[in-house]
Parts: structure tokens; C-alpha cells; sequence
């Protein structure tokens, strides 16, 4: 099973990200802020991180971004949780070194799905 | 129907959303007043952006169709698009108020959406230029069956860079139909193996993929690798002889307009029970302050029981230290316990710029309101029931302090009327102050409208303090006309029982042309009262301290019997009835003879009874421990505590035994 990261401002959002995680299986930790993230990225290892786009401190695109240049981060798949449905916005985040996407409102299947889809 | 409970996340989410809410409305207050921060359109997006993400993920259509337009508009705002007017900060204010209405109907199950809800949501919709429905848009699938697809995949270099793996494409191909790799490919362009960069892809595909596969299926595999790669989709050769065309496209999917509740539908009640047990956000400081307290318990422990293990005479001195080290840790233990349920008073006075804004406009008069001590912190049970009298103390600052700015000029002050809310510590209380530079407490009104109301006598020597404790009076007001604001039937006297039911006190200080000022004092929490402990036969009865006026021994002479079979006694100019407390609590071998007890005279409301007990036992500590969670409401009895010995005492409630003391009185 997976080691994930789930970062989002929003603590429902979050809970309801990591809950349904951790009931597949998977090892979750959780941040609130892009800032907060990198913190916890650097102290451990994941092997997939979901990030909420709009955040306070340090917004999802910028975290991905420096995420990128982090040691052992180059390659690790990092999804964009995300409410645009514009293929324009999409690609802010696919811009920014992101791997994908999913689109909000999502329920705990395709969330579940989309990560199996990653992770294999 | 998912596997997962969302109803679990639903407390959270009304939490944030209210909180997100509150953020906004501070955040376009400090548009309204001419702030030009950036950062403040981003917090009112973000707030907006979040609750529609919730809502939609948790099914709340209504709360989620609504932010969807006001968010549409924000999206404007921040782009620059449009400007930030009064009018639709004004239209913003409002629909915060219906966010908060909504939400806290989407809580108790209610149906949501409302015809204010609905005409606002109209209004913000008119006014987002172009809006198209983006809930509306269903792409139309285009499905064409063919029997298998020619796929030219050519990865850009950064392709790994972006977390995106070769390997997973295939895997997903593999499970549409049978995939066959024609041919795999070095592109051009490549370096030397010695140059080789193994984070940069440089690999190319053909593949063939095998049966009745749909375009857009071949599409979602790839459709996070836009921009990474180059691709090409063919239908196979062999199998392209026009078939794909003769298939009809499907028709796009009706949009499905969520269920509007049919009426008399009931009420759900799951979702209001869970509304009600809130939840506390503690500060990781105040965790890990009670997890070192647990320590030095634990260490604490571990001496004493070395101690206790082979005990002689000589390590007496070590046992002392040890029990008072044990009581130091006790002790704060305890205050950390109770700091958890401690919160800042701030989210209270976060209500305040938007109330005095609206006052402002409704009633003409310019307000500057100042806010101190944001950061005292008290309990938030106390803090919840503290709100509507500080409501209702700033509304009557604001109608009835301040004057009109004509006014406030003739009589030499700015303008601007100056509303101070302060908080602060003292002692064991909080203090809540709420200060205008008004025109102070209109004695001669006052006075009128006492007389008025015959609560006073014509020609009644009345000194300053007694003219402000009038104000206190049930049903008193001195608004000549009753406002749309402060004539609610909602007087002064409301908020003085609302403080007293918290075991605070309010008062007033008033200067004539200078100002008033209401001061609350309320206690840091409910939890721990500090009490007289008494005796009645062979038990024990805590008087709340806060509550008592004296305790005396009675000389036969001052009492009197009065018909019915009353006692009252003669007490500073007044008859006081007697309770005597152990035919009240049934209580065996207690003292009888009113001259062998004490009377313990208690006040509230006002009004005083005097409790007759055997004897005094001093003051202490009580930890309120709720009598109805473990037992069942007894009439005169507020709870019970612990005492030190282990047994239990009896908590009095003396409101209600008052009430009890001054119907027989009556009688």
C-alpha cells in the first residue's frame, strides 16, 4: 500500500480525502497549506501527493512547483484537486510539473479509482 | 450510493464554511472602509471557492449552485475584470447573510434553498456578464465503435518530470482491449548513453490497440499527458471502411436538476442531533502543555510509589515533597484541562464591524468601533451564551448612546462617535467592557419613565447608582418611539439574567454628556464554582460564593412567623424569608432551632432568602458535575461535586431555591 500526502486548506475536504485512503489501505499524511506540505515532504518520502489548488500561505500551483525541485520529488505523480473543469485551468497545474488531475466534486470511488489509476 | 459515510464530514464542513464566511465578511468590511489589499479578494475567493467545493462534494446542491455564481463574480473581481463597487460589496454582505442561512438550514435538515435565496442568487447571476451555467455543460461523448485504434505515442523528454509513467498508459490501454506494441523507438534527438539523463524520457510507441474500444476512453487515458508528448489516434486501417461514421453519436445526457424536497417531507433528525455536540479546535500548545503535565504526574507517581513500596519513618520528608509536588501538578493539570475549553474572544467581536456598519447606515450616525483584547480567552460555553447580551449592549451603545453627528457637533465632539469593546482578565473573571463617548444615561428620562412605570415613587431621592440600576428593571425603556432596533420587547433586564445565568454580573457607569460604560464580569468557566461547603445532618450542601450576601447567627427576637407557616427575618431594612433547607432536602438529625443553625443569605435577582443550615464549613473549589447526566433534575439542586474525603455534595441552585423562598412568602 501507498504512502500519500492529502493537501488541502479545507479540513472536510481533507478528512474525507484521507479517510477514504486510509480505509483502502494506504498510509496518509495531511497538510493544510502548500508551505506546511513542503515541510512534511522533506522530513519523509510519498509515493503520491493530491493537492488542493486554492490554499492560503502557499497555493497548490507554487507548492508543485517547488516540490519539482526537491530531492526525491522529480518523479513522484502529484494529482491537482481541482473545482476548473476548463481544460485551461487544467493545464495551470500540468504548467506547474503536476502529473494529472481530478476535478471537484468527487466521491470516495473516484478518488479511489483515480489513485489506483496512478498507482496501479 | 459510495461505500464511505460522507455524513461523517458534514460538522466539519458547516464549521469551515461559517468559519470561511466569517473571514469573508471581515474581508469585504475592510474593502467597504477603502482598504486596496489584494490579499483580501483572494481571501473572499478562496472562502467562496471552498464552501462550493464542500458543498458539492457533500451533496449540499443548493449551497454549492449558489457559491457557484457568487464565485463566478469573485472570479471577475480577482482577474480585474470588474471593480470593487459599494453596490456589490452591499450584494456580497448579503450573500454571506444567506450563505449563513443556508448552511445552517442545509444542518437541521431543513430544505435549503429559499425564495430570498433564490431572488439573490438571481440578482448575483444578472449580474455576471456571459454567465453560461458551467453545471450545465456535459460534453457530448462521442462514441463510434470500431474494431481497434493505430495509437503514435512519442514522449516529450520531461514526461517523467511530470510523474506521468509510460508503463501506467499501458497498463490502463491493456485494460480497454488487446494492446500490441508494434514497435518501440529511440527518438531523435537522443544523447549517448553517457549523457543520458534517467529522469528524461526519449522514448517512442506504436501500438495497436485491439476491439470495441470508444475514442474518448483512448482519450481519458491520455488525458493528463497534454503537452507531454505528441500523439496520434487512428482508427485501424482494416477496420476504417466507414462504419465509425454510420454509428449515431449518443445523445448528450439530460442535465438532471436536483430534486427540489418534496413539501412535508419530514425534517430529518439524525442531521439535527448531530448539529448540536460541537467541537473545540485546541492549539497544539495546549496539547503538548497537557502532555508534559502527564509526565511530571507520571514521574510523581512512580516516586511516591517507591516510597510507599518500603516505607520507614526516615522518608517522611521525601513523602511531603512528594505530595506537594503532586498537588502543584494536580493543580495544573487542571487549569491545562481547563484551558482546552478556553477560546478567544475575538470570534464573538468578529460579529461587531458588520453590526455597527449596518447600524451605522440605518440609523445615519457615524461610529468608529475600536476593538482590545481580542485574544482573552474564555470558555466557549460561556463564550456562546455571551453573545446576544453583547449584541443587544451594542445595539443600545449605537441607537441610544451615541448621538446624531449634528448633535455630537453642537455639543463640541467629533463627529464620529467613538464604541470601545475591551476584554480582559482580572482575577478569576473576565471582563467584558463595551464604552461610548455618548451622551450618557438621560437621568431625567430615566427617572420619567420609572415613575411611569411605578417602579419608583414621585419625589424619590435617587442617587446616580440608583438611577443606572433602574435600566435593570424588567420591561424598562426610554427610547421615546421604539426603534426597529432596540424596542424588541428584549430590555436591559434580559441582559443582565443572561449574565447572571453564566454567574456573572453586569453594571453600568455613566457620565452625562460624556459617555457610558457597561461593564460585564463573568467567570472564566463553568466548570469549577468556587463554593461555601455547609452542613445539614449528616450532609453536605455547597452554596455558590457568588450568590451569597452574608451568613449570620439569628437572635430569636428578628424572626417572625408569618401566616401560612413562613419564618422571615428582620435584614438590613428588609424581611428575608427563611428556607429552611433541611425540611426542603428532607434531610435527618439536623438542626431545628433557628438560634443553634446559620443562615446563609443568598440574593438573586434581586431578590434574597436566607438558607438555614446546621453549621459552616468553609470555602472551596467545586467541579460542577451535572446531576441530570447521571441522575435525574432535582428541584433546588444545580449538581453535585466531589468533596475530598470522596463523598458526594449537593451543588444549591439558588435561583431556584429563591424562587421557592419567595413564593412562600408571598403565599
Amino acid at each position: 500500500m501507498a504512502k500519500i500526502l492529502a493537501v488541502d486548506d479545507s479540513a472536510s475536504m481533507r478528512g474525507m480525502v484521507a479517510f477514504t485512503l486510509r480505509g483502502a489501505g494506504h498510509e496518509v499524511a495531511e497538510a493544510e497549506n502548500g508551505q506546511l506540505a513542503l515541510d512534511v515532504a522533506r522530513g519523509s518520502s510519498f509515493d503520491l501527493v493530491l493537492a488542493d489548488v486554492n490554499m492560503p500561505v502557499m497555493d497548490g500551483l507554487a507548492m508543485v512547483r517547488e516540490l519539482r525541485t526537491m530531492d526525491g520529488y522529480k518523479g513522484v505523480p502529484i494529482l491537482m484537486l481541482t473545482t476548473e473543469s476548463h481544460t485551461e485551468k487544467k493545464m495551470e497545474g500540468k504548467a506547474a510539473g503536476a502529473t494529472g488531475w481530478l476535478v471537484k466534486p468527487f466521491d470516495p470511488e473516484q478518488l479511489l479509482a483515480t489513485v489506483k489509476r496512478v498507482l496501479g | 450510493m459510495s461505500a464511505v459515510d460522507l455524513t461523517q464530514f458534514h460538522k466539519t464542513f458547516f464549521e469551515e464554511s461559517l468559519e470561511g464566511l466569517d473571514a469573508m465578511e471581515a474581508a469585504l468590511l475592510a474593502l467597504d472602509s477603502g482598504s486596496t489589499d489584494t490579499e483580501l479578494v483572494h481571501t473572499i475567493f478562496r472562502a467562496a471557492h471552498s464552501i462550493k467545493g464542500g458543498a458539492a462534494t457533500f451533496g449540499f446542491t443548493d449551497v454549492a449552485a449558489f457559491t457557484h455564481v457568487a464565485e463566478s463574480l469573485l472570479e471577475e473581481v480577482r482577474s480585474e475584470r470588474r471593480a470593487v463597487e459599494a453596490e456589490l460589496i452591499e450584494l456580497l454582505l448579503r450573500s454571506v447573510d444567506c450563505l449563513r442561512a443556508m448552511l445552517a438550514r442545509s444542518s437541521s435538515g431543513q430544505p435549503v434553498a429559499d425564495a430570498e435565496s433564490e431572488a439573490l442568487r438571481a440578482e448575483l447571476v444578472r449580474l455576471v456578464s456571459g454567465e453560461a451555467d458551467a453545471t450545465a455543460v456535459v460534453a457530448a461523448a462521442t462514441v463510434a465503435a470500431v474494431s481497434g485504434w493505430e495509437i503514435g505515442f512519442s514522449a516529450l523528454p520531461h514526461l517523467l518530470q511530470t510523474g506521468n509513467d509510460p508503463l501506467r498508459l499501458f497498463r490502463e490501454l491493456q485494460q480497454l482491449g488487446r494492446l500490441e506494441v508494434v514497435r518501440a523507438f529511440l527518438l531523435d534527438g537522443a544523447p549517448q548513453l553517457a549523457d543520458l539523463d534517467p529522469s528524461s524520457c526519449h522514448l517512442g510507441w506504436e501500438l495497436r490497440l485491439h476491439g470495441d474500444v470508444a475514442r474518448g476512453d483512448i482519450d481519458a487515458v491520455f488525458d493528463w499527458l497534454d503537452g507531454d508528448c505528441e500523439l496520434t489516434i487512428k482508427p485501424l486501417q482494416a477496420a476504417s471502411s466507414g462504419n465509425a461514421v454510420a454509428a449515431t453519436p449518443q445523445q448528450a445526457p439530460a442535465v438532471v436538476q436536483p430534486e427540489a424536497p418534496a413539501a412535508g417531507r419530514p425534517v430529518r433528525e439524525t442531521a439535527v442531533a448531530s448539529s448540536e455536540g460541537g467541537t473545540i479546535r485546541v492549539g497544539i500548545d495546549k496539547v503538548d502543555a497537557l502532555i508534559n503535565m502527564m509526565g511530571e504526574l507520571v514521574i510523581t507517581q512512580s516516586m511516591l510509589s517507591d516510597i510507599g513500596e518500603n516505607f520507614q519513618l526516615s522518608k517522611l520528608e521525601h513523602l511531603r515533597d512528594g505530595l506537594a509536588q503532586l498537588e502543584r501538578t494536580t493543580r495544573e493539570l487542571q487549569e491545562s484541562v481547563m484551558r482546552i475549553r478556553m477560546l478567544p474572544i475575538g470570534s464573538v467581536f468578529n460579529r461587531f464591524p458588520r453590526l455597527v456598519r449596518d447600524l451605522e447606515r440605518k440609523l445615519g450616525k457615524q461610529v468608529r468601533l475600536e476593538l482590545h483584547g481580542e485574544h482573552t480567552e474564555l470558555d466557549k460555553t460561556v463564550m456562546e451564551k455571551i453573545g446576544d447580551p453583547l449584541v443587544h449592549l451594542v445595539r443600545n451603545a449605537i441607537d441610544h448612546g451615541l448621538e446624531m453627528p449634528a448633535q455630537r457637533k453642537a455639543a463640541g465632539k467629533p463627529e464620529t462617535g467613538m464604541l470601545k469593546l475591551n476584554a480582559y482578565h482580572e482575577g478569576g473573571n473576565i471582563v467584558v467592557q463595551i464604552s461610548d463617548d455618548g451622551a450618557g444615561l438621560n437621568r431625567d428620562a430615566i427617572v420619567a419613565k420609572a415613575q411611569q412605570r411605578g417602579l419608583i415613587q414621585a419625589g424619590q431621592e435617587l442617587s446616580d447608582a440608583d438611577v443606572a440600576e433602574l435600566i435593570f428593571q424588567p420591561g424598562f425603556s426610554t427610547a421615546a418611539q421604539a426603534t426597529d432596533l432596540s424596542g424588541r420587547g428584549v430590555g436591559m433586564d434580559v441582559v443582565r439574567r443572561n449574565v447572571r445565568d453564566l454567574g456573572g454580573t453586569v453594571s453600568v457607569r455613566s457620565i452625562s454628556g460624556k459617555g457610558s460604560t457597561f461593564t460585564i464580569a463573568l467567570p472564566l468557566t463553568l466548570a469549577i464554582i468556587d463554593g461555601l461547603a455547609t452542613a445539614i445532618g449528616s450532609e453536605r450542601y455547597i452554596v455558590p460564593l457568588i450568590s451569597i450576601v452574608e451568613s449570620l447567627r439569628l437572635r430569636p427576637e428578628t424572626v417572625r412567623k408569618i401566616a401560612g407557616g413562613g419564618e422571615v427575618f428582620h435584614f438590613r431594612d428588609e424581611y428575608v424569608p427563611i428556607m429552611r433547607l433541611h425540611r426542603a432536602f428532607a434531610c435527618a438529625d439536623a438542626v431545628t432551632d433557628i438560634e443553634q443553625g446559620i443562615v446563609v443569605v443568598v440574593e438573586d435577582d434581586g431578590r434574597r432568602v436566607g438558607l438555614l443550615v446546621d453549621d459552616l464549613l468553609g470555602q472551596q473549589q467545586a467541579v460542577v458535575k451535572s446531576l441530570e447526566a447521571h441522575y435525574q433534575r432535582v428541584q433546588g439542586i444545580s449538581g453535585a461535586t466531589i468533596l475530598s474525603d470522596g463523598s458526594v455534595a449537593l451543588i444549591v441552585d439558588v435561583s431556584g431555591v429563591v424562587r421557592l423562598g419567595q413564593r412562600r412568602k408571598a403565599a
